[in-house]
Protein backbone atom coordinates (compact mmCIF):
# COMPACT_ATOMS: atom_id res chain seq x y z
CA UNK A 1 0.00 0.00 0.00
CA UNK A 2 1.44 3.30 -1.06
CA UNK A 3 0.93 5.17 2.18
CA UNK A 4 2.10 2.61 4.77
CA UNK A 5 4.05 4.79 7.13
CA UNK A 6 6.23 3.47 9.98
CA UNK A 7 4.06 2.88 13.00
CA UNK A 8 6.42 4.08 15.71
CA UNK A 9 6.21 7.47 17.29
CA UNK A 10 9.85 8.44 17.28
CA UNK A 11 9.47 10.77 14.29
CA UNK A 12 13.14 10.28 13.58
CA UNK A 13 12.85 7.58 10.92
CA UNK A 14 13.40 8.37 7.27
CA UNK A 15 10.53 10.28 5.73
CA UNK A 16 9.09 9.10 2.43
CA UNK A 17 7.68 12.52 1.65
CA UNK A 18 9.96 14.68 -0.46
CA UNK A 19 10.01 18.30 0.70
CA UNK A 20 11.77 20.77 -1.54
CA UNK A 21 13.80 23.27 0.46
CA UNK A 22 14.52 26.63 -1.10
CA UNK A 23 18.15 27.66 -1.50
CA UNK A 24 19.65 28.92 1.76
CA UNK A 25 16.72 27.67 3.86
CA UNK A 26 16.88 25.00 6.50
CA UNK A 27 14.27 22.98 8.30
CA UNK A 28 14.42 21.51 11.77
CA UNK A 29 16.17 18.16 11.50
CA UNK A 30 16.69 17.14 15.12
CA UNK A 31 16.53 18.66 18.60
CA UNK A 32 19.64 19.93 20.42
CA UNK A 33 18.90 20.98 24.01
CA UNK A 34 16.14 18.78 25.34
CA UNK A 35 14.07 18.35 28.48
CA UNK A 36 12.79 14.94 29.48
CA UNK A 37 9.42 13.79 30.82
CA UNK A 38 6.61 15.93 32.22
CA UNK A 39 3.84 14.31 34.24
CA UNK A 40 0.50 15.78 35.26
CA UNK A 41 -2.77 14.69 36.80
CA UNK A 42 -6.12 16.12 37.84
CA UNK A 43 -6.90 16.22 41.54
CA UNK A 44 -9.66 17.63 43.74
CA UNK A 45 -8.80 21.34 43.49
CA UNK A 46 -7.32 21.41 40.01
CA UNK A 47 -4.31 20.06 38.18
CA UNK A 48 -0.85 19.17 39.42
CA UNK A 49 2.15 19.08 37.09
CA UNK A 50 5.76 18.06 37.71
CA UNK A 51 9.05 17.60 35.90
CA UNK A 52 12.78 17.76 36.55
CA UNK A 53 14.80 20.90 36.02
CA UNK A 54 17.39 19.47 33.66
CA UNK A 55 18.08 20.14 29.99
CA UNK A 56 20.46 17.84 28.12
CA UNK A 57 22.64 18.52 25.09
CA UNK A 58 22.70 15.04 23.62
CA UNK A 59 24.24 12.89 26.33
CA UNK A 60 25.68 15.86 28.27
CA UNK A 61 23.66 17.26 31.15
CA UNK A 62 24.12 20.89 30.10
CA UNK A 63 21.65 22.86 32.20
CA UNK A 64 20.55 21.85 35.67
CA UNK A 65 18.16 24.63 36.71
CA UNK A 66 15.71 25.02 33.92
CA UNK A 67 12.00 25.72 34.47
CA UNK A 68 9.98 23.57 32.13
CA UNK A 69 6.61 24.44 33.63
CA UNK A 70 5.17 27.93 33.29
CA UNK A 71 1.87 29.65 34.04
CA UNK A 72 -0.25 30.81 31.10
CA UNK A 73 -2.82 33.49 31.75
CA UNK A 74 -4.81 33.12 34.97
CA UNK A 75 -6.14 29.62 34.44
CA UNK A 76 -3.47 27.37 32.98
CA UNK A 77 -0.07 25.73 33.29
CA UNK A 78 2.08 24.57 30.40
CA UNK A 79 4.81 21.96 30.71
CA UNK A 80 7.13 20.98 27.87
CA UNK A 81 9.56 18.22 27.03
CA UNK A 82 11.76 18.22 23.95
CA UNK A 83 13.71 21.10 22.42
CA UNK A 84 14.00 23.84 25.03
CA UNK A 85 14.46 26.74 22.61
CA UNK A 86 11.20 25.76 20.88
CA UNK A 87 9.51 25.88 24.28
CA UNK A 88 10.83 29.41 24.78
CA UNK A 89 9.42 30.31 21.35
CA UNK A 90 6.03 28.84 22.33
CA UNK A 91 6.07 30.92 25.53
CA UNK A 92 6.59 34.03 23.36
CA UNK A 93 3.58 33.04 21.20
CA UNK A 94 1.52 32.51 24.34
CA UNK A 95 2.58 35.92 25.69
CA UNK A 96 1.34 37.55 22.48
CA UNK A 97 -1.88 35.54 22.69
CA UNK A 98 -2.62 36.38 26.32
CA UNK A 99 -1.68 40.03 25.78
CA UNK A 100 -4.01 40.55 22.83
CA UNK A 101 -6.73 38.68 24.69
CA UNK A 102 -6.21 40.98 27.69
CA UNK A 103 -6.32 44.08 25.48
CA UNK A 104 -9.90 43.25 24.43
CA UNK A 105 -10.70 44.21 28.01
CA UNK A 106 -14.00 42.37 27.81
CA UNK A 107 -13.86 40.48 31.08
CA UNK A 108 -13.10 37.23 29.27
CA UNK A 109 -9.89 35.33 29.73
CA UNK A 110 -8.41 32.36 27.91
CA UNK A 111 -8.99 29.07 29.67
CA UNK A 112 -6.93 25.86 29.35
CA UNK A 113 -9.20 24.42 26.65
CA UNK A 114 -8.68 27.48 24.46
CA UNK A 115 -4.91 27.51 24.99
CA UNK A 116 -4.71 23.79 24.21
CA UNK A 117 -6.69 24.31 21.03
CA UNK A 118 -4.42 27.21 20.01
CA UNK A 119 -1.26 25.19 20.67
CA UNK A 120 -2.64 22.23 18.72
CA UNK A 121 -3.18 24.42 15.67
CA UNK A 122 0.31 25.97 16.03
CA UNK A 123 2.02 22.57 16.31
CA UNK A 124 0.03 21.07 13.44
CA UNK A 125 0.65 24.02 11.15
CA UNK A 126 4.38 23.95 11.83
CA UNK A 127 4.37 20.21 11.05
CA UNK A 128 2.63 20.98 7.75
CA UNK A 129 5.53 23.30 6.85
CA UNK A 130 8.05 20.56 7.73
CA UNK A 131 9.49 22.88 10.39
CA UNK A 132 8.15 21.45 13.65
CA UNK A 133 8.42 22.82 17.14
CA UNK A 134 10.12 19.78 18.60
CA UNK A 135 8.11 19.50 21.84
CA UNK A 136 5.50 17.49 23.64
CA UNK A 137 3.36 19.99 25.51
CA UNK A 138 1.16 19.37 28.55
CA UNK A 139 -1.61 21.85 29.17
CA UNK A 140 -3.54 21.85 32.44
CA UNK A 141 -5.90 24.24 34.17
CA UNK A 142 -9.19 25.07 35.83
CA UNK A 143 -11.82 27.47 34.62
CA UNK A 144 -15.43 28.13 35.40
CA UNK A 145 -17.67 26.66 32.71
CA UNK A 146 -21.38 25.96 32.29
CA UNK A 147 -21.11 23.01 34.70
CA UNK A 148 -19.15 24.88 37.37
CA UNK A 149 -15.37 24.73 37.90
CA UNK A 150 -14.09 22.55 35.08
CA UNK A 151 -10.66 20.95 35.36
CA UNK A 152 -8.85 20.36 32.08
CA UNK A 153 -5.72 18.42 31.20
CA UNK A 154 -4.45 17.71 27.71
CA UNK A 155 -1.38 17.05 25.65
CA UNK A 156 -0.18 17.92 22.16
CA UNK A 157 2.93 16.55 20.47
CA UNK A 158 5.20 17.91 17.76
CA UNK A 159 3.11 16.70 14.83
CA UNK A 160 -0.22 17.80 16.26
CA UNK A 161 -1.56 14.63 17.87
CA UNK A 162 -3.63 15.84 20.83
CA UNK A 163 -5.99 14.47 23.44
CA UNK A 164 -7.47 15.07 26.88
CA UNK A 165 -7.10 12.76 29.85
CA UNK A 166 -7.14 12.60 33.63
CA UNK A 167 -3.40 11.98 33.70
CA UNK A 168 -0.68 12.78 31.17
CA UNK A 169 3.00 11.96 30.78
CA UNK A 170 5.41 12.80 27.97
CA UNK A 171 8.52 11.05 26.71
CA UNK A 172 9.71 8.27 28.98
CA UNK A 173 6.89 9.07 31.34
CA UNK A 174 4.54 7.50 28.79
CA UNK A 175 6.20 4.14 29.36
CA UNK A 176 7.17 4.37 33.04
CA UNK A 177 4.72 6.74 34.74
CA UNK A 178 1.42 6.11 32.90
CA UNK A 179 1.09 2.49 34.11
CA UNK A 180 1.42 3.73 37.72
CA UNK A 181 -1.04 6.56 37.13
CA UNK A 182 -3.56 4.27 35.47
CA UNK A 183 -3.43 1.89 38.42
CA UNK A 184 -3.43 4.42 41.26
CA UNK A 185 -5.16 7.59 40.07
CA UNK A 186 -8.67 8.22 41.30
CA UNK A 187 -11.15 11.05 41.12
CA UNK A 188 -10.82 13.94 43.64
CA UNK A 189 -7.49 13.12 45.26
CA UNK A 190 -6.29 15.58 47.90
CA UNK A 191 -3.22 17.66 47.18
CA UNK A 192 -1.08 15.51 49.50
CA UNK A 193 -2.24 12.28 47.85
CA UNK A 194 -1.60 13.77 44.41
CA UNK A 195 1.92 14.85 45.37
CA UNK A 196 2.67 11.38 46.75
CA UNK A 197 1.55 9.77 43.51
CA UNK A 198 3.52 12.26 41.41
CA UNK A 199 6.65 11.65 43.51
CA UNK A 200 6.27 7.90 43.07
CA UNK A 201 6.33 8.42 39.28
CA UNK A 202 9.20 10.93 39.42
CA UNK A 203 11.26 8.45 41.44
CA UNK A 204 10.77 5.67 38.88
CA UNK A 205 11.78 8.09 36.13
CA UNK A 206 14.84 9.15 38.11
CA UNK A 207 16.00 5.56 38.47
CA UNK A 208 15.27 4.48 34.95
CA UNK A 209 15.47 7.52 32.63
CA UNK A 210 19.08 8.28 31.81
CA UNK A 211 18.37 11.94 31.05
CA UNK A 212 16.51 12.75 34.28
CA UNK A 213 18.14 14.48 37.24
CA UNK A 214 17.36 14.57 40.96
CA UNK A 215 15.97 18.08 41.06
CA UNK A 216 12.24 18.51 40.53
CA UNK A 217 9.59 21.16 40.44
CA UNK A 218 5.98 20.59 41.24
CA UNK A 219 3.35 23.08 40.11
CA UNK A 220 -0.35 23.28 40.74
CA UNK A 221 -3.18 25.25 39.22
CA UNK A 222 -6.43 25.86 41.08
CA UNK A 223 -9.17 28.47 41.02
CA UNK A 224 -6.86 30.63 43.14
CA UNK A 225 -4.22 30.65 40.40
CA UNK A 226 -0.94 28.97 39.54
CA UNK A 227 1.75 28.04 42.08
CA UNK A 228 5.15 26.76 41.01
CA UNK A 229 6.98 25.39 44.04
CA UNK A 230 10.75 25.81 44.49
CA UNK A 231 12.91 22.89 43.29
CA UNK A 232 13.68 19.99 45.62
CA UNK A 233 15.20 16.49 45.52
CA UNK A 234 13.88 13.03 46.22
CA UNK A 235 15.54 10.45 48.41
CA UNK A 236 16.97 7.56 46.44
CA UNK A 237 18.17 4.21 47.64
CA UNK A 238 21.39 2.74 46.27
CA UNK A 239 22.33 0.49 49.21
CA UNK A 240 22.10 -2.81 47.39
CA UNK A 241 24.64 -5.54 48.09
CA UNK A 242 25.48 -5.86 44.41
CA UNK A 243 26.55 -2.21 44.30
CA UNK A 244 28.89 -2.50 47.31
CA UNK A 245 31.73 -4.27 45.54
CA UNK A 246 30.73 -4.50 41.89
CA UNK A 247 33.74 -6.45 40.69
CA UNK A 248 33.44 -9.14 43.38
CA UNK A 249 32.78 -12.46 41.70
CA UNK A 250 33.91 -11.20 38.29
CA UNK A 251 35.95 -13.89 36.51
CA UNK A 252 39.27 -12.57 35.17
CA UNK A 253 39.71 -9.26 33.38
CA UNK A 254 37.33 -10.16 30.58
CA UNK B 1 18.93 10.88 13.82
CA UNK B 2 17.33 10.97 10.37
CA UNK B 3 14.70 13.29 9.00
CA UNK B 4 11.56 14.17 10.85
CA UNK B 5 8.52 12.09 9.86
CA UNK B 6 5.35 14.17 9.64
CA UNK B 7 3.07 11.15 9.99
CA UNK B 8 2.30 8.61 12.68
CA UNK B 9 -0.43 5.99 12.76
CA UNK B 10 -2.64 6.35 15.80
CA UNK B 11 -4.53 3.18 14.87
CA UNK B 12 -8.18 2.27 15.27
CA UNK B 13 -10.95 0.94 13.08
CA UNK B 14 -14.12 2.47 11.62
CA UNK B 15 -17.17 0.69 10.24
CA UNK B 16 -20.45 1.73 8.64
CA UNK B 17 -23.45 -0.30 7.52
CA UNK B 18 -26.36 1.07 5.46
CA UNK B 19 -29.91 -0.19 5.94
CA UNK B 20 -33.16 0.57 4.12
CA UNK B 21 -34.01 3.51 6.40
CA UNK B 22 -31.06 3.76 8.82
CA UNK B 23 -27.29 3.87 8.88
CA UNK B 24 -24.93 2.56 11.58
CA UNK B 25 -21.52 4.23 11.93
CA UNK B 26 -19.08 2.94 14.54
CA UNK B 27 -15.45 3.42 15.57
CA UNK B 28 -13.32 2.30 18.49
CA UNK B 29 -12.02 4.89 20.95
CA UNK B 30 -8.40 3.85 21.40
CA UNK B 31 -5.63 6.30 20.52
CA UNK B 32 -2.23 4.61 20.19
CA UNK B 33 1.30 5.50 19.22
CA UNK B 34 3.85 2.80 18.59
CA UNK B 35 3.23 0.15 21.25
CA UNK B 36 1.74 2.63 23.75
CA UNK B 37 -1.86 3.58 24.37
CA UNK B 38 -2.24 7.35 24.73
CA UNK B 39 -5.86 7.29 25.78
CA UNK B 40 -8.74 4.80 25.86
CA UNK B 41 -11.46 7.37 25.38
CA UNK B 42 -10.96 9.37 22.18
CA UNK B 43 -13.77 9.72 19.65
CA UNK B 44 -13.04 9.25 15.94
CA UNK B 45 -16.55 10.23 14.94
CA UNK B 46 -17.66 13.66 13.69
CA UNK B 47 -21.27 14.69 13.18
CA UNK B 48 -20.96 16.81 10.07
CA UNK B 49 -24.69 17.29 9.40
CA UNK B 50 -27.80 15.91 11.07
CA UNK B 51 -28.04 12.98 8.64
CA UNK B 52 -24.35 12.65 7.90
CA UNK B 53 -21.64 11.19 10.15
CA UNK B 54 -17.94 10.71 9.42
CA UNK B 55 -15.69 8.16 11.09
CA UNK B 56 -11.95 8.40 10.38
CA UNK B 57 -8.88 6.54 11.55
CA UNK B 58 -5.19 7.01 10.78
CA UNK B 59 -3.06 9.94 11.90
CA UNK B 60 -5.11 11.79 14.49
CA UNK B 61 -3.63 15.25 13.75
CA UNK B 62 -4.81 14.94 10.13
CA UNK B 63 -8.14 13.32 11.13
CA UNK B 64 -9.04 16.20 13.45
CA UNK B 65 -7.89 18.83 10.94
CA UNK B 66 -9.90 17.12 8.17
CA UNK B 67 -13.05 16.84 10.30
CA UNK B 68 -12.71 20.49 11.37
CA UNK B 69 -12.20 21.54 7.74
CA UNK B 70 -15.32 19.69 6.59
CA UNK B 71 -17.38 21.04 9.48
CA UNK B 72 -16.42 24.58 8.51
CA UNK B 73 -17.23 23.98 4.83
CA UNK B 74 -20.60 22.51 5.80
CA UNK B 75 -21.41 25.65 7.75
CA UNK B 76 -20.56 27.83 4.75
CA UNK B 77 -22.81 25.60 2.59
CA UNK B 78 -25.64 26.08 5.09
CA UNK B 79 -25.22 29.83 4.95
CA UNK B 80 -25.18 29.83 1.13
CA UNK B 81 -27.95 27.29 0.44
CA UNK B 82 -30.14 27.70 3.52
CA UNK B 83 -30.14 23.96 4.17
CA UNK B 84 -27.85 21.34 5.69
CA UNK B 85 -25.59 19.32 3.38
CA UNK B 86 -26.95 15.96 2.26
CA UNK B 87 -24.80 12.88 2.70
CA UNK B 88 -24.03 12.43 -1.03
CA UNK B 89 -23.03 16.11 -1.26
CA UNK B 90 -20.72 15.73 1.73
CA UNK B 91 -19.31 12.58 0.11
CA UNK B 92 -18.17 14.55 -2.92
CA UNK B 93 -16.83 17.38 -0.73
CA UNK B 94 -14.78 14.93 1.30
CA UNK B 95 -13.33 13.40 -1.84
CA UNK B 96 -12.38 16.82 -3.20
CA UNK B 97 -10.89 17.91 0.15
CA UNK B 98 -8.73 14.79 0.28
CA UNK B 99 -7.54 15.12 -3.31
CA UNK B 100 -6.68 18.77 -2.72
CA UNK B 101 -3.80 17.46 -0.59
CA UNK B 102 -2.87 14.77 -3.08
CA UNK B 103 0.85 15.57 -2.77
CA UNK B 104 0.95 15.77 1.04
CA UNK B 105 -2.07 13.66 1.96
CA UNK B 106 -4.31 13.65 4.98
CA UNK B 107 -3.33 10.30 6.47
CA UNK B 108 -6.97 9.58 7.25
CA UNK B 109 -8.99 6.51 6.33
CA UNK B 110 -12.60 7.53 6.17
CA UNK B 111 -16.03 6.01 6.22
CA UNK B 112 -18.95 8.38 5.70
CA UNK B 113 -22.44 7.23 6.65
CA UNK B 114 -25.90 8.70 6.72
CA UNK B 115 -29.21 8.97 4.92
CA UNK B 116 -29.47 10.11 1.31
CA UNK B 117 -32.10 12.57 0.06
CA UNK B 118 -34.64 9.71 -0.20
CA UNK B 119 -34.10 8.72 3.42
CA UNK B 120 -32.30 5.51 2.46
CA UNK B 121 -29.10 4.48 4.24
CA UNK B 122 -25.84 5.25 2.42
CA UNK B 123 -22.20 4.49 3.14
CA UNK B 124 -19.23 5.97 1.30
CA UNK B 125 -15.76 4.53 1.71
CA UNK B 126 -12.50 6.37 0.94
CA UNK B 127 -8.78 5.95 0.61
CA UNK B 128 -6.32 8.58 1.86
CA UNK B 129 -6.32 10.60 -1.36
CA UNK B 130 -10.03 10.81 -2.04
CA UNK B 131 -11.01 7.94 -4.29
CA UNK B 132 -14.47 6.88 -3.09
CA UNK B 133 -17.38 4.62 -3.74
CA UNK B 134 -20.93 4.32 -2.46
CA UNK B 135 -21.41 0.88 -0.92
CA UNK B 136 -23.77 -0.93 1.42
CA UNK B 137 -21.12 -1.29 4.15
CA UNK B 138 -17.41 -0.74 4.75
CA UNK B 139 -14.58 -0.91 7.27
CA UNK B 140 -11.39 1.19 7.29
CA UNK B 141 -8.38 1.32 9.59
CA UNK B 142 -6.02 -1.11 11.26
CA UNK B 143 -8.69 -3.75 11.92
CA UNK B 144 -10.44 -3.39 8.56
CA UNK B 145 -8.81 -6.44 7.02
CA UNK B 146 -10.13 -8.50 9.94
CA UNK B 147 -13.66 -7.11 9.69
CA UNK B 148 -14.41 -6.88 5.95
CA UNK B 149 -14.44 -10.67 5.32
CA UNK B 150 -16.95 -11.12 8.14
CA UNK B 151 -19.11 -8.27 6.88
CA UNK B 152 -18.95 -9.66 3.31
CA UNK B 153 -20.12 -13.04 4.57
CA UNK B 154 -22.92 -11.73 6.80
CA UNK B 155 -24.27 -8.97 4.60
CA UNK B 156 -24.13 -11.07 1.43
CA UNK B 157 -22.98 -8.28 -0.85
CA UNK B 158 -24.27 -8.79 -4.42
CA UNK B 159 -21.58 -9.06 -7.07
CA UNK B 160 -20.77 -5.71 -8.70
CA UNK B 161 -20.77 -7.56 -12.04
CA UNK B 162 -24.51 -8.26 -11.98
CA UNK B 163 -26.79 -6.51 -14.44
CA UNK B 164 -29.09 -4.79 -13.63
CA UNK B 165 -27.10 -3.50 -10.65
CA UNK B 166 -28.38 -4.85 -7.32
CA UNK B 167 -28.73 -2.73 -4.23
CA UNK B 168 -26.00 -3.39 -1.65
CA UNK B 169 -28.05 -1.95 1.21
CA UNK B 170 -28.83 -4.63 3.76
CA UNK B 171 -32.37 -5.79 4.53
CA UNK B 172 -31.30 -6.44 8.15
CA UNK B 173 -33.13 -4.65 10.93
CA UNK B 174 -31.44 -1.81 12.81
CA UNK B 175 -30.85 -3.89 15.95
CA UNK B 176 -29.43 -6.80 13.93
CA UNK B 177 -27.02 -4.43 12.18
CA UNK B 178 -25.90 -2.97 15.53
CA UNK B 179 -25.37 -6.50 16.88
CA UNK B 180 -23.27 -7.35 13.84
CA UNK B 181 -21.16 -4.23 14.43
CA UNK B 182 -20.61 -5.25 18.05
CA UNK B 183 -19.57 -8.72 16.93
CA UNK B 184 -17.06 -7.54 14.32
CA UNK B 185 -15.49 -5.13 16.79
CA UNK B 186 -15.20 -7.83 19.43
CA UNK B 187 -13.51 -10.06 16.84
CA UNK B 188 -11.10 -7.43 15.52
CA UNK B 189 -10.18 -6.44 19.11
CA UNK B 190 -8.92 -9.99 19.72
CA UNK B 191 -6.25 -9.84 17.06
CA UNK B 192 -5.57 -6.17 16.24
CA UNK B 193 -3.49 -4.49 18.95
CA UNK B 194 -4.65 -1.04 17.88
CA UNK B 195 -8.38 -1.81 18.23
CA UNK B 196 -10.07 -2.08 21.60
CA UNK B 197 -11.11 -0.26 24.82
CA UNK B 198 -14.55 0.96 23.69
CA UNK B 199 -16.64 1.15 20.55
CA UNK B 200 -18.80 4.18 19.91
CA UNK B 201 -21.84 3.26 17.81
CA UNK B 202 -23.96 5.97 16.18
CA UNK B 203 -27.26 5.09 14.50
CA UNK B 204 -28.84 7.61 12.14
CA UNK B 205 -32.45 7.20 11.16
CA UNK B 206 -35.54 9.24 10.35
CA UNK B 207 -35.89 10.45 13.93
CA UNK B 208 -32.32 11.70 14.24
CA UNK B 209 -29.23 10.07 15.68
CA UNK B 210 -28.60 7.89 18.70
CA UNK B 211 -25.26 7.03 20.29
CA UNK B 212 -24.13 4.17 22.51
CA UNK B 213 -20.74 3.04 23.85
CA UNK B 214 -19.86 -0.62 24.36
CA UNK B 215 -16.85 -1.82 26.34
CA UNK B 216 -14.21 -3.85 24.50
CA UNK B 217 -11.12 -5.73 25.67
CA UNK B 218 -8.52 -3.36 27.00
CA UNK B 219 -5.43 -5.44 26.30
Amino acid sequence: MAWQQPMDGSHASGSKVAAADGPGTQRTQYPYVTGTSVIALKYKDGVIMACDTGASYGSTLRYKSVERIKAVGKHSLIGASGEFSDFQEILRYLDELTLSDHMWDDGNSLGPKEVHSYLTRVMYNRRNKFDPLWNSLVLGGVKKGPKGEEKYLGMVNMIGTHFEENHIATGFGNHLAIPILRAEWCEDMTFEEAVKLVEKCLLVLLYRDRSSINKFQIAKITTEGATIYPPYSLKTHWGFAAFENPSKGAVGSW
Amino acid sequence: MGRFDPYENNGGTCVAIAGTDYCVVAADTRLSVGYSILTRDHSKIAHLADKCVLASSGFQGDVKALQKNLSAKELVYEHNHNKKMSCPAMAQLLSNTLYYKRFFPYYAFNVLGGLDSQGKGCVFTYDAVGSYERTGYSAQGTGAALMMPVLDNQLKSPSPLLLPARDAVTPLSESDAVDLVKDVFASATERDIYTGDKVEIVVINRSGSHRECIELRKD
